[in-house]
Protein backbone atom coordinates (compact mmCIF):
# COMPACT_ATOMS: atom_id res chain seq x y z
CA UNK A 1 0.00 0.00 0.00
CA UNK A 2 1.29 4.11 -1.06
CA UNK A 3 2.03 5.65 2.04
CA UNK A 4 1.68 9.27 2.69
CA UNK A 5 4.28 11.51 4.64
CA UNK A 6 1.93 13.66 7.73
CA UNK A 7 3.30 16.57 6.79
CA UNK A 8 2.70 16.09 2.98
CA UNK A 9 -1.15 16.43 4.20
CA UNK A 10 -0.45 19.20 6.49
CA UNK A 11 1.37 21.13 3.86
CA UNK A 12 -1.10 20.44 0.78
CA UNK A 13 -3.87 21.90 3.14
CA UNK A 14 -2.35 24.90 4.20
CA UNK A 15 -1.54 25.83 0.78
CA UNK A 16 -4.82 25.23 -0.50
CA UNK A 17 -6.57 27.32 2.39
CA UNK A 18 -4.22 30.29 1.38
CA UNK A 19 -5.05 29.83 -2.42
CA UNK A 20 -8.47 29.55 -2.74
CA UNK A 21 -8.40 32.52 -0.49
CA UNK A 22 -6.15 34.77 -2.58
CA UNK A 23 -6.72 33.76 -6.29
CA UNK A 24 -10.13 33.97 -7.74
CA UNK A 25 -10.73 31.16 -10.40
CA UNK A 26 -9.94 32.34 -13.56
CA UNK A 27 -13.53 30.87 -14.72
CA UNK A 28 -15.42 32.99 -12.50
CA UNK A 29 -12.73 36.23 -13.52
CA UNK A 30 -14.11 35.60 -16.94
CA UNK A 31 -17.68 34.83 -16.40
CA UNK A 32 -17.58 38.77 -13.97
CA UNK A 33 -16.10 40.01 -17.15
CA UNK A 34 -18.15 38.61 -19.42
CA UNK A 35 -21.21 39.69 -17.19
CA UNK A 36 -19.79 43.13 -17.50
CA UNK A 37 -21.06 43.51 -21.32
CA UNK A 38 -24.33 42.26 -20.40
CA UNK A 39 -24.99 44.07 -17.62
CA UNK A 40 -27.32 47.18 -17.85
CA UNK A 41 -27.14 48.55 -14.97
CA UNK A 42 -24.94 51.68 -14.48
CA UNK A 43 -24.37 50.78 -10.63
CA UNK A 44 -24.06 47.22 -11.79
CA UNK A 45 -20.95 47.68 -14.18
CA UNK A 46 -19.48 49.83 -11.76
CA UNK A 47 -19.85 46.97 -8.61
CA UNK A 48 -18.57 44.65 -11.43
CA UNK A 49 -15.63 45.94 -12.23
CA UNK A 50 -14.72 46.51 -8.96
CA UNK A 51 -14.71 43.41 -8.10
CA UNK A 52 -12.01 42.64 -11.05
CA UNK A 53 -9.82 45.18 -9.58
CA UNK A 54 -10.25 43.74 -6.09
CA UNK A 55 -9.72 40.18 -7.82
CA UNK A 56 -6.06 41.79 -9.48
CA UNK A 57 -5.57 43.35 -6.15
CA UNK A 58 -5.65 40.22 -3.88
CA UNK A 59 -4.38 37.89 -6.82
CA UNK A 60 -0.90 40.13 -7.00
CA UNK A 61 -0.50 41.36 -3.67
CA UNK A 62 -1.70 37.79 -2.64
CA UNK A 63 -4.09 38.89 0.26
CA UNK A 64 -7.56 37.45 0.53
CA UNK A 65 -10.66 38.50 -1.72
CA UNK A 66 -12.75 38.85 1.17
CA UNK A 67 -12.32 39.35 4.66
CA UNK A 68 -14.78 36.80 5.05
CA UNK A 69 -12.59 33.81 4.48
CA UNK A 70 -14.68 31.43 5.57
CA UNK A 71 -15.39 27.89 7.42
CA UNK A 72 -13.05 25.62 5.73
CA UNK A 73 -14.74 22.74 4.24
CA UNK A 74 -12.75 19.88 3.09
CA UNK A 75 -13.94 17.20 0.57
CA UNK A 76 -11.73 14.14 0.40
CA UNK A 77 -11.36 11.49 -1.89
CA UNK A 78 -9.55 8.92 -0.69
CA UNK A 79 -8.03 6.31 -2.49
CA UNK A 80 -8.88 2.80 -0.71
CA UNK A 81 -4.71 1.83 -1.92
CA UNK A 82 -3.13 4.62 0.36
CA UNK A 83 -2.45 5.73 3.62
CA UNK A 84 -1.75 8.26 5.48
CA UNK A 85 1.33 7.56 8.29
CA UNK A 86 -0.69 9.39 11.16
CA UNK A 87 -4.34 10.56 11.52
CA UNK A 88 -5.65 12.31 8.38
CA UNK A 89 -8.57 14.47 9.83
CA UNK A 90 -5.85 15.85 12.27
CA UNK A 91 -3.09 16.44 9.78
CA UNK A 92 -6.03 18.62 7.86
CA UNK A 93 -7.12 20.29 10.81
CA UNK A 94 -3.60 21.07 11.68
CA UNK A 95 -3.23 22.08 7.85
CA UNK A 96 -5.75 24.65 8.13
CA UNK A 97 -4.74 26.38 11.63
CA UNK A 98 -1.15 26.33 9.61
CA UNK A 99 -2.76 27.89 6.61
CA UNK A 100 -5.11 30.42 8.31
CA UNK A 101 -2.20 31.48 10.88
CA UNK A 102 0.15 31.88 8.01
CA UNK A 103 -1.53 33.57 5.68
CA UNK A 104 -3.49 36.40 7.42
CA UNK A 105 -6.91 34.80 6.96
CA UNK A 106 -9.77 35.41 8.83
CA UNK A 107 -10.28 33.60 12.24
CA UNK A 108 -14.19 32.98 11.91
CA UNK A 109 -14.94 29.64 14.01
CA UNK A 110 -16.71 29.69 17.47
CA UNK A 111 -15.45 26.90 20.01
CA UNK A 112 -19.34 25.99 20.83
CA UNK A 113 -22.44 27.59 18.76
CA UNK A 114 -23.65 28.73 21.64
CA UNK A 115 -21.23 29.18 24.69
CA UNK A 116 -18.84 29.05 22.41
CA UNK A 117 -15.39 31.46 21.89
CA UNK A 118 -12.93 31.89 18.79
CA UNK A 119 -10.99 29.22 18.15
CA UNK A 120 -8.25 31.86 17.02
CA UNK A 121 -7.15 29.35 14.32
CA UNK A 122 -9.90 29.01 12.27
CA UNK A 123 -10.61 24.92 13.45
CA UNK A 124 -12.01 22.72 13.06
CA UNK A 125 -12.67 22.07 9.46
CA UNK A 126 -16.01 20.42 7.92
CA UNK A 127 -14.44 17.05 6.68
CA UNK A 128 -16.53 15.15 3.92
CA UNK A 129 -14.24 11.93 2.88
CA UNK A 130 -15.31 9.73 0.31
CA UNK A 131 -12.93 6.21 -0.28
CA UNK A 132 -12.76 5.64 -4.05
CA UNK A 133 -10.68 3.45 -5.88
CA UNK A 134 -6.57 4.49 -6.54
CA UNK A 135 -3.75 4.74 -4.89
CA UNK A 136 -4.10 9.20 -4.59
CA UNK A 137 -5.72 11.27 -2.54
CA UNK A 138 -7.54 13.98 -3.75
CA UNK A 139 -7.97 17.24 -1.02
CA UNK A 140 -10.63 19.89 -2.05
CA UNK A 141 -10.33 23.15 0.10
CA UNK A 142 -13.83 25.21 -0.35
CA UNK A 143 -13.99 27.83 2.24
CA UNK A 144 -17.31 29.09 2.24
CA UNK A 145 -18.25 33.18 4.00
CA UNK A 146 -21.56 33.29 6.30
CA UNK A 147 -22.64 35.57 4.42
CA UNK A 148 -24.19 33.53 1.53
CA UNK A 149 -24.36 30.11 3.53
CA UNK A 150 -27.18 32.08 5.56
CA UNK A 151 -29.20 32.43 2.62
CA UNK A 152 -29.08 28.42 1.66
CA UNK A 153 -32.29 26.75 2.31
CA UNK A 154 -33.24 22.89 2.38
CA UNK A 155 -37.31 21.43 1.66
CA UNK A 156 -38.59 18.94 1.65
CA UNK A 157 -40.65 18.98 -1.35
CA UNK A 158 -43.70 16.21 -2.44
CA UNK A 159 -43.23 14.16 -5.56
CA UNK A 160 -45.86 16.15 -7.08
CA UNK A 161 -44.45 19.69 -6.44
CA UNK A 162 -41.88 17.83 -9.31
CA UNK A 163 -39.05 19.91 -10.50
CA UNK A 164 -41.09 22.80 -11.52
CA UNK A 165 -41.80 22.98 -7.47
CA UNK A 166 -38.06 22.79 -7.65
CA UNK A 167 -37.33 25.68 -9.84
CA UNK A 168 -39.83 27.64 -8.06
CA UNK A 169 -37.90 27.27 -4.43
CA UNK A 170 -34.66 27.98 -6.11
CA UNK A 171 -35.74 31.22 -7.91
CA UNK A 172 -37.67 32.20 -4.50
CA UNK A 173 -34.51 31.21 -2.40
CA UNK A 174 -32.46 33.55 -4.57
CA UNK A 175 -34.74 36.37 -4.69
CA UNK A 176 -35.31 36.43 -1.20
CA UNK A 177 -31.40 36.28 0.03
CA UNK A 178 -31.09 39.60 -2.32
CA UNK A 179 -27.85 41.26 -1.62
CA UNK A 180 -27.05 39.37 1.32
CA UNK A 181 -25.16 36.69 -0.76
CA UNK A 182 -22.78 38.99 -2.29
CA UNK A 183 -24.14 38.64 -6.07
CA UNK A 184 -23.35 37.84 -8.54
CA UNK A 185 -23.53 34.18 -6.96
CA UNK A 186 -23.41 30.71 -7.76
CA UNK A 187 -26.39 28.57 -7.33
CA UNK A 188 -26.18 24.80 -5.90
CA UNK A 189 -28.74 22.86 -6.05
CA UNK A 190 -29.68 19.51 -4.49
CA UNK A 191 -32.59 17.33 -5.50
CA UNK A 192 -33.16 13.66 -3.94
CA UNK A 193 -31.46 12.21 -1.89
CA UNK A 194 -32.77 12.32 1.98
CA UNK A 195 -32.85 15.40 4.57
CA UNK A 196 -29.25 15.51 4.80
CA UNK A 197 -27.69 14.24 1.91
CA UNK A 198 -29.36 16.57 -0.21
CA UNK A 199 -27.86 19.73 1.34
CA UNK A 200 -24.70 17.50 0.79
CA UNK A 201 -25.57 17.45 -2.75
CA UNK A 202 -25.83 21.29 -3.12
CA UNK A 203 -22.60 21.84 -1.52
CA UNK A 204 -20.72 19.49 -3.63
CA UNK A 205 -22.92 21.29 -6.76
CA UNK A 206 -20.63 24.51 -6.00
CA UNK A 207 -17.22 22.74 -6.54
CA UNK A 208 -17.89 22.95 -10.45
CA UNK A 209 -15.85 25.14 -12.31
CA UNK A 210 -18.12 28.10 -14.83
CA UNK A 211 -20.15 26.35 -17.56
CA UNK A 212 -19.32 22.51 -16.44
CA UNK A 213 -23.00 21.33 -17.41
CA UNK A 214 -24.64 18.52 -15.54
CA UNK A 215 -23.68 15.08 -18.20
CA UNK A 216 -27.32 14.55 -18.46
CA UNK A 217 -29.05 16.76 -20.83
CA UNK A 218 -32.49 17.19 -18.59
CA UNK A 219 -30.99 18.57 -15.64
CA UNK A 220 -27.87 20.58 -18.02
CA UNK A 221 -31.19 22.41 -19.65
CA UNK A 222 -33.09 23.38 -16.08
CA UNK A 223 -29.46 24.66 -15.10
CA UNK A 224 -29.60 26.71 -17.97
CA UNK A 225 -33.31 28.03 -17.84
CA UNK A 226 -32.70 28.47 -14.12
CA UNK A 227 -30.22 30.96 -14.72
CA UNK A 228 -31.74 32.83 -17.54
CA UNK A 229 -34.80 33.25 -14.67
CA UNK A 230 -32.46 34.33 -11.93
CA UNK A 231 -30.79 36.89 -14.29
CA UNK A 232 -34.06 37.95 -15.20
CA UNK A 233 -35.17 38.91 -11.74
CA UNK A 234 -33.57 42.13 -11.59
CA UNK A 235 -32.02 41.63 -7.99
CA UNK A 236 -28.32 42.37 -9.77
CA UNK A 237 -24.77 43.20 -8.79
CA UNK A 238 -24.74 43.32 -4.48
CA UNK A 239 -29.19 42.99 -5.03
CA UNK A 240 -28.77 46.97 -6.16
CA UNK A 241 -31.10 46.10 -9.31
CA UNK A 242 -29.52 44.64 -13.10
CA UNK A 243 -28.77 42.22 -15.65
CA UNK A 244 -25.97 39.49 -13.65
CA UNK A 245 -27.44 38.54 -10.41
CA UNK A 246 -26.11 34.87 -11.07
CA UNK A 247 -22.82 33.51 -12.88
CA UNK A 248 -24.11 29.79 -12.87
CA UNK A 249 -26.22 26.95 -11.97
CA UNK A 250 -25.28 23.19 -10.92
CA UNK A 251 -27.49 20.85 -10.35
CA UNK A 252 -26.65 17.72 -8.21
CA UNK A 253 -29.25 14.98 -8.16
CA UNK A 254 -29.35 10.99 -5.92
CA UNK A 255 -31.82 8.54 -6.37
CA UNK A 256 -35.12 8.91 -3.26
CA UNK A 257 -37.57 7.28 -1.51
CA UNK A 258 -41.04 6.99 -3.45
CA UNK A 259 -42.17 9.15 -0.45
CA UNK A 260 -39.53 12.07 -0.54
CA UNK A 261 -39.01 14.91 -2.71
CA UNK A 262 -35.91 16.52 -0.90
CA UNK A 263 -34.39 19.86 -2.96
CA UNK A 264 -31.19 21.99 -1.05
CA UNK A 265 -30.36 25.56 -2.56
CA UNK A 266 -26.82 26.33 -1.58
CA UNK A 267 -25.64 29.89 -2.39
CA UNK A 268 -22.13 31.06 -2.92
CA UNK A 269 -20.98 34.64 -3.49
CA UNK A 270 -19.29 35.85 -6.44
CA UNK A 271 -15.78 34.46 -5.01
CA UNK A 272 -16.84 30.70 -5.34
CA UNK A 273 -13.39 29.62 -3.73
CA UNK A 274 -12.25 25.88 -4.17
CA UNK A 275 -8.91 24.64 -4.87
CA UNK A 276 -7.96 20.91 -5.57
CA UNK A 277 -4.68 19.15 -5.08
CA UNK A 278 -3.50 15.44 -5.24
CA UNK A 279 -1.21 13.90 -3.35
CA UNK B 1 -23.57 56.85 -13.21
CA UNK B 2 -23.55 60.61 -12.28
CA UNK B 3 -20.37 62.21 -10.85
CA UNK B 4 -19.83 61.17 -7.24
CA UNK B 5 -20.75 63.19 -4.78
CA UNK B 6 -18.18 64.06 -2.25
CA UNK B 7 -18.84 63.89 1.66
CA UNK B 8 -16.79 64.27 4.89
CA UNK B 9 -17.47 63.12 8.57
CA UNK B 10 -18.92 63.47 10.48
CA UNK B 11 -22.15 64.06 8.49
CA UNK B 12 -24.96 66.93 9.15
CA UNK B 13 -28.81 66.80 8.86
CA UNK B 14 -27.64 68.85 5.59
CA UNK B 15 -25.33 66.50 4.23
CA UNK B 16 -28.13 63.59 4.78
CA UNK B 17 -31.03 65.57 3.92
CA UNK B 18 -29.30 65.79 0.35
CA UNK B 19 -28.76 62.19 -0.57
CA UNK B 20 -31.37 60.33 -2.64
CA UNK B 21 -31.22 56.77 -3.42
CA UNK B 22 -28.35 55.69 -6.30
CA UNK B 23 -26.10 58.50 -5.57
CA UNK B 24 -22.94 57.66 -5.83
CA UNK B 25 -20.69 58.58 -3.46
CA UNK B 26 -16.90 59.16 -2.05
CA UNK B 27 -16.68 59.19 1.89
CA UNK B 28 -13.86 60.90 3.71
CA UNK B 29 -13.12 61.05 7.16
CA UNK B 30 -13.52 59.25 10.34
CA UNK B 31 -15.40 55.84 10.48
CA UNK B 32 -16.02 53.02 13.10
CA UNK B 33 -16.75 49.89 12.47
CA UNK B 34 -19.11 47.57 14.33
CA UNK B 35 -20.90 44.42 14.07
CA UNK B 36 -23.72 42.91 15.92
CA UNK B 37 -21.57 41.16 18.61
CA UNK B 38 -20.09 45.65 19.22
CA UNK B 39 -23.95 46.34 18.68
CA UNK B 40 -25.54 44.53 21.37
CA UNK B 41 -23.17 45.93 23.60
CA UNK B 42 -23.73 49.48 22.26
CA UNK B 43 -27.69 48.96 22.72
CA UNK B 44 -27.20 47.51 26.13
CA UNK B 45 -25.81 50.50 27.22
CA UNK B 46 -27.81 52.79 25.50
CA UNK B 47 -30.74 51.49 26.93
CA UNK B 48 -29.80 51.81 30.60
CA UNK B 49 -28.86 55.71 29.36
CA UNK B 50 -25.22 55.14 30.66
CA UNK B 51 -22.38 56.65 27.99
CA UNK B 52 -21.34 54.71 25.16
CA UNK B 53 -17.17 54.42 24.84
CA UNK B 54 -17.56 56.29 21.74
CA UNK B 55 -20.02 59.59 20.88
CA UNK B 56 -22.10 58.16 17.63
CA UNK B 57 -23.27 61.77 17.15
CA UNK B 58 -23.21 62.81 13.36
CA UNK B 59 -21.07 59.44 13.04
CA UNK B 60 -20.93 56.64 10.21
CA UNK B 61 -20.98 52.96 11.25
CA UNK B 62 -19.14 50.52 9.12
CA UNK B 63 -20.48 46.90 9.04
CA UNK B 64 -17.55 45.09 9.09
CA UNK B 65 -14.81 42.77 10.75
CA UNK B 66 -11.75 42.98 8.74
CA UNK B 67 -9.27 40.29 8.21
CA UNK B 68 -5.71 40.41 9.88
CA UNK B 69 -3.32 42.82 8.13
CA UNK B 70 -0.12 41.58 6.67
CA UNK B 71 3.05 42.92 8.01
CA UNK B 72 3.49 46.30 6.01
CA UNK B 73 -0.41 46.78 5.78
CA UNK B 74 -2.54 48.91 7.81
CA UNK B 75 -5.18 46.76 7.76
CA UNK B 76 -6.16 43.67 5.94
CA UNK B 77 -9.08 43.84 3.56
CA UNK B 78 -12.20 44.96 5.01
CA UNK B 79 -15.43 44.34 3.04
CA UNK B 80 -18.52 44.70 4.08
CA UNK B 81 -20.98 42.71 6.06
CA UNK B 82 -24.57 41.66 6.24
CA UNK B 83 -26.38 44.98 7.68
CA UNK B 84 -29.40 42.83 8.60
CA UNK B 85 -28.19 41.24 11.63
CA UNK B 86 -27.49 45.02 13.34
CA UNK B 87 -31.13 45.65 12.32
CA UNK B 88 -32.31 44.83 16.00
CA UNK B 89 -30.39 47.42 17.48
CA UNK B 90 -29.83 50.20 14.48
CA UNK B 91 -33.44 52.52 15.85
CA UNK B 92 -31.90 53.02 19.04
CA UNK B 93 -28.73 53.87 17.90
CA UNK B 94 -30.28 56.61 15.38
CA UNK B 95 -32.42 57.95 17.98
CA UNK B 96 -28.82 58.75 20.25
CA UNK B 97 -27.30 60.47 16.97
CA UNK B 98 -25.87 58.12 14.85
CA UNK B 99 -26.66 59.52 11.27
CA UNK B 100 -24.83 56.84 8.91
CA UNK B 101 -24.06 53.34 8.01
CA UNK B 102 -22.40 51.23 5.83
CA UNK B 103 -22.77 47.87 4.69
CA UNK B 104 -24.60 45.39 2.07
CA UNK B 105 -27.90 44.13 2.28
CA UNK B 106 -31.55 45.07 3.13
CA UNK B 107 -32.59 46.58 6.60
CA UNK B 108 -36.01 46.35 7.78
CA UNK B 109 -38.81 48.40 8.16
CA UNK B 110 -38.30 49.64 11.58
CA UNK B 111 -34.62 50.64 10.66
CA UNK B 112 -35.94 52.27 7.32
CA UNK B 113 -39.19 54.07 10.01
CA UNK B 114 -36.22 55.22 11.65
CA UNK B 115 -33.66 56.75 9.55
CA UNK B 116 -36.96 58.59 8.10
CA UNK B 117 -37.66 59.81 11.97
CA UNK B 118 -33.79 60.83 12.61
CA UNK B 119 -32.56 61.48 9.30
CA UNK B 120 -30.07 58.99 8.60
CA UNK B 121 -28.46 57.72 5.49
CA UNK B 122 -27.38 53.97 4.77
CA UNK B 123 -24.68 53.27 2.03
CA UNK B 124 -24.30 49.98 0.07
CA UNK B 125 -20.51 49.29 -0.19
CA UNK B 126 -19.63 46.88 -2.57
CA UNK B 127 -19.71 43.25 -0.78
CA UNK B 128 -16.24 41.20 -1.32
CA UNK B 129 -14.18 44.20 -2.46
CA UNK B 130 -12.39 43.53 0.63
CA UNK B 131 -8.95 43.79 -0.84
CA UNK B 132 -10.21 46.93 -3.42
CA UNK B 133 -12.03 48.76 -0.06
CA UNK B 134 -8.51 48.63 2.42
CA UNK B 135 -6.57 50.46 -0.19
CA UNK B 136 -9.00 53.69 0.96
CA UNK B 137 -8.32 53.15 4.93
CA UNK B 138 -5.31 55.04 5.83
CA UNK B 139 -5.18 54.59 8.94
CA UNK B 140 -7.51 52.38 11.91
CA UNK B 141 -7.17 52.04 15.60
CA UNK B 142 -8.98 49.78 17.79
CA UNK B 143 -11.05 51.99 20.14
CA UNK B 144 -13.85 49.60 22.45
CA UNK B 145 -14.44 46.14 22.78
CA UNK B 146 -11.01 44.44 22.04
CA UNK B 147 -11.72 41.23 23.31
CA UNK B 148 -14.14 40.61 20.32
CA UNK B 149 -11.06 40.18 18.19
CA UNK B 150 -12.23 40.96 14.08
CA UNK B 151 -15.91 42.24 15.91
CA UNK B 152 -13.76 44.99 18.04
CA UNK B 153 -15.04 48.82 17.50
CA UNK B 154 -12.35 50.13 15.24
CA UNK B 155 -12.10 53.87 14.13
CA UNK B 156 -11.26 53.86 10.36
CA UNK B 157 -9.92 57.03 8.37
CA UNK B 158 -10.83 56.58 5.30
CA UNK B 159 -10.16 58.40 1.68
CA UNK B 160 -12.95 58.38 -1.07
CA UNK B 161 -14.52 54.87 -0.11
CA UNK B 162 -17.24 54.39 -2.96
CA UNK B 163 -20.48 53.64 -1.93
CA UNK B 164 -23.90 53.84 -3.12
CA UNK B 165 -26.79 55.39 -1.66
CA UNK B 166 -29.46 52.35 -0.64
CA UNK B 167 -31.63 53.96 1.84
CA UNK B 168 -32.18 57.66 2.01
CA UNK B 169 -33.95 59.87 4.92
CA UNK B 170 -37.15 59.74 2.45
CA UNK B 171 -37.97 56.44 2.64
CA UNK B 172 -36.64 55.78 -0.71
CA UNK B 173 -34.87 51.91 -1.01
CA UNK B 174 -32.41 51.02 -4.18
CA UNK B 175 -32.79 47.16 -3.17
CA UNK B 176 -36.48 47.24 -4.20
CA UNK B 177 -36.14 50.07 -6.70
CA UNK B 178 -33.31 48.66 -8.53
CA UNK B 179 -35.03 45.32 -9.08
CA UNK B 180 -38.18 46.47 -10.33
CA UNK B 181 -36.25 48.41 -12.93
CA UNK B 182 -34.19 45.41 -14.11
CA UNK B 183 -36.89 42.64 -13.46
CA UNK B 184 -37.82 40.90 -16.86
CA UNK B 185 -41.22 38.53 -16.67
Amino acid sequence: MREVEYNTVVETVARLCKEANYFLGDDVYNAIKNGLEKEESPVGKDILNQLLKNADIAKNEEIPICQDTGFAVIFLEHGADVRVKGDINQAITEGVAKGYTEGYLRKSILSDPVKGKNTNDNTPPIIYTTIVPGDKIKITVAPKGGGSENMSAVKMMTPADGIEGVKKFVIDTVVQASSNPCPPIVVGVGIGGNFEYVAFLAKKALLRNIGERNPDPFYADVERELLEKINNTGVGPMGLGGRITCLDVFIEVFPRHIASFPAAVNINCHAARHKSAVI
Amino acid sequence: MSEPIRLKTPLTEEDVLKLKIGDSVLLTGKIYTARDAAHKRLFDLAEKGEPLPLDLKGQIIYYAGPAPAKPGYVIGPAGPTTSGRCDPYTPKLLEIGLKGMIGKGVRSKEVKDAMQKYKAVYFAATGGAAALIAKNIKAVKVVAYEDLGAEAIRELEVEDFPLIVANDAYGGDLYEEGMKKYRRE
